[in-house]
């Protein structure tokens, strides 16, 4: 047992961190929920992969460094205490990227995965429809056979990062009388700009476009662009899902250096005692998860797979990322002084995370089911 | 880096777990509340053979330590099974007598630790932790910190073995019994030495607190899991309820992030890691602790009923060796953000 890194780790992240600091802007990019700071980050991403650092843990033939999962972890630290922007390709690089590694097919990765990797194509997810949130299994949008491949039609929301993105990924009923609802469903690949689609795109709480609603009128889709069997769509977007609660959606260097810029605002306002608990917390929720995630990192180099315990991930960050935001923005009220934009923006973000990739009502419901063994029952 | 338990470790969990299953703890534990001491003395006895004080003592000192991964790893199984005794009193005092300049304290008293003759406890001008089931009881007089330099008060700072103490006083926690120690006895080592020597012990008393309210936590957990799915009301088992799950589910994430703390801090053994860890494994066997008597009902708030063992104990650990607040304040350092990144 140990939390040593080797020196061959130790080499790559000094290398990490002798580029983030001759490139991180001094200046933060404007918000990504933008259209000046999506075209602003899309750059930042080009930067980024020009010298590989875009997606580290991905094989060199499509723009990464082999780096694995425990240089992944340590990339992040480095790329979050720089300061370095917010990913604008996250949709895509943490949950169709792993997807296609397991799923796709080899033309299917060498088209799809360098241009994720340069911000060249950004995707956004396509996976909630009205009336069917964490219940994905509901999805009433089709997929109705055609010549040479489908034709897709019905409506998406929530569709995070599609106001300003260039494809979606998402489930569609392929089958409309399956046997069991989560049968006869079928991943695919489309593009926003397909005749047929229609983006409106939909404030979140502070006004920015975040996300959008998917209105879609027979889109066709090619045979190559479903990923895995058509039907099998499910099993396909389960093994995504854990890859999004789990060890790569919300890396623990996002929080060590949220913590870390917090410490250094409280007491740079002169650290006032009634908030000392709040950001003493804070500083041991970061530890708490970057130990968590290195335990959980080793038992799957050992080959463990990762499953349900996934679910206490996602509850911890997304509850901690709150906390750690909220003491932030009590601070600066106090310090009588408009909230910080950055900060307020973390905020907003934020508030999202209970909701997102699965409520975390569901994830409780997993957690009791599935890693305490308590009976089903109604919801 | 490759942060899980070893084999080795794992194997050791499990044999002092077969252990402590075979002994019957909870009905130890009620005899030692009453003062009767025979069942704790014979389970001490398997403690020591199984080597858990030796962890604490080094080898220069017929010890096999210090290994705080391993005394972490144990003072989980022991928290699980609510063991009493000055378990945590015991390494703290072996860890404090090893610190000192001079060795002559400890190689007069660490060796019947280590054999198991002699229990110890510690106090630090409040209560001495069992000082009746302690042959080596230690008062620690002056700063305790080194982190707070005083020269003054350091060179004030004394180190005794204290007297036979009087009668306890009683403690939320039963099993804990708490005595004050009398004044006086044999000045064994004074200075800045015992402040810096306290200073050590402190961390692996917080450490070894921290894992055994760990495992207090763990067993409320297992233990109210259990219950819920036995216990029906309105013909299901109320743990079907989302309103019980999710209880549950929010004791099963507090503990889980308070075990890689617990182990993270015995690697690295830092004073900001440690304290993480106390504050954190406290807090979460804690608040266990609330949800497993609110899922029992009126049962769990019995004394008959095996739960309250265990439900006292998480109220005593989280004040014991320093309070979140202490510990919370230990985190944010003088100034020092933690080098965690």
């Amino acid at each position: 047992m140990d939390l040593a890194f080797t020196q061959e780790e130790e080499a790559f992240r000094a290398e990490a961190r002798t580029w983030l600091n001759a490139h991180v802007p001094s200046t933060p990019l404007p918000s990504l929920e933008t259209e000046e700071g999506f075209a602003a980050h899309r750059a930042w991403e080009a930067e980024l992969a020009a010298d590989r650092w875009s997606v580290v843990d991905w094989p060199a033939v499509y723009g990464g460094r082999d780096a694995g999962l425990v240089r992944w972890l340590l990339f992040e630290e480095e790329y979050y205490a720089a300061g370095a922007p917010g990913r604008v390709g996250q949709n895509g690089v943490s949950l169709l990227a792993p997807t296609l590694f397991d799923h796709g097919t080899e033309d299917q990765r060498a088209r799809v995965l360098p241009p994720m990797a340069t911000g060249e194509v950004v995707w956004a997810q396509a996976w909630s429809e009205p009336e069917a949130g964490s219940d994905l299994a509901s999805l009433r949008s089709r997929a109705v056979r055609t010549a040479g491949g489908w034709l897709l039609s019905g409506q998406k929301t929530w569709s995070s990062r599609a106001a300003f993105a260039d494809r979606a990924f998402g489930l569609f009923r392929s089958d409309p009388q399956p046997a069991k609802p989560h049968q006869g469903l079928t991943y695919v690949m489309f593009d926003l700009r397909a005749p047929g689609v229609t983006v409106r795109p939909i404030r979140r709480l502070d006004g920015r476009p975040a996300f959008a609603e998917l209105f879609l009128d027979e889109v066709f889709v090619p045979d190559e662009d479903v990923i895995g069997e058509p039907g099998q769509g499910w099993r396909v977007a389960m093994s995504t899902a854990g890859n999004e609660r789990g060890l790569t959606l919300r890396s623990p260097g996002r929080f060590l250096a949220g913590a870390g810029r917090l410490c250094a605002l409280w007491r740079a306002q002169g650290s006032p005692d009634a908030v000392r608990h709040r950001v003493a917390d804070a500083l041991i929720g970061a530890r708490a998860y970057q130990l968590f995630t290195y335990a959980a990192a080793s038992r799957h180099l050992d080959g463990a797979v990762l499953g349900p315990e996934s679910s206490l991930n996602k509850v911890f960050w997304s509850e901690y990322d709150i906390a750690l935001t909220e003491t932030a923005l009590d601070i600066l009220d106090a310090a009588d002084e408009p909230a910080d934009t950055e900060w307020a923006e973390r905020y907003v973000f934020a508030l999202a995370g209970p909701i997102y990739a699965g409520t975390n009502e569901i994830q409780r419901d997993i957690i009791a089911e599935r890693l305490l063994g308590l009976p089903k029952g109604r919801r | 880096m490759r942060f899980l338990p070893s084999t080795e470790q794992r194997a050791f969990a499990d044999s002092l777990t077969a252990l402590l299953t075979a002994a019957d703890t909870p009905s130890v534990v009620r005899d030692w509340s009453r003062g009767d001491q025979t069942g704790g003395r014979a389970l001490w006895s398997r403690l020591t053979e199984a080597g858990v004080f030796a962890l604490a003592v080094p080898e220069g000192y017929e010890g096999m330590g210090p290994r705080p991964v391993e005394l972490a790893v144990a003072f989980v199984e022991l928290g699980r099974h609510a063991v009493p005794g000055p378990l945590v009193e015991t390494v703290t005092a072996a860890t404090l007598l090893a610190a000192l300049d001079d060795p002559g304290p400890a190689e007069r008293l660490l060796p019947a630790l280590v054999s198991g003759k002699s229990a110890a406890t510690v106090a630090r001008g409040g209560y001495a932790l069992d000082a009746d089931a302690a042959d080596v009881r230690l008062r620690v007089s002056g700063p305790e910190s080194a982190a707070a330099p005083n020269r003054a008060a350091e060179s004030a700072a004394e180190l005794r073995l204290a007297p036979a103490p009087g009668l306890p006083r009683p403690s939320l926690d039963p099993a804990r019994r708490l005595f004050p120690l009398p004044p006086g006895g044999e000045l064994l080592a004074a200075g800045p030495q015992v402040t810096a020597a306290m200073a050590d012990a402190l961390r692996i008393a917080r450490l070894t607190t921290a894992a055994q309210a760990l495992g207090v936590g763990l067993a409320l957990l297992d233990r109210t899991v259990a219950y819920v799915r036995q216990r029906t009301q309105f013909g299901v088992p109320i743990g079907s309820f989302q309103a019980v799950k999710h209880q549950l589910a929010d004791a099963k994430i507090a503990l889980e992030f308070a075990r890689p703390l617990v182990l993270g801090a015995a690697l690295t053994m830092t004073g900001q890691d440690i304290a993480a860890a106390k504050v954190t494994a406290c807090e979460a066997a804690y608040a266990t602790a609330r949800t497993a008597l609110q899922l029992h009902g009126a049962i769990g708030y019995t004394a008959e009923y095996d739960l309250s063992l265990w439900l006292t104990k998480a109220r005593a650990l989280r004040t014991a060796w320093g309070s979140p607040d202490e510990c919370r304040a230990a985190v944010l350092g003088n100034g020092d953000r933690p080098q965690w990144w």
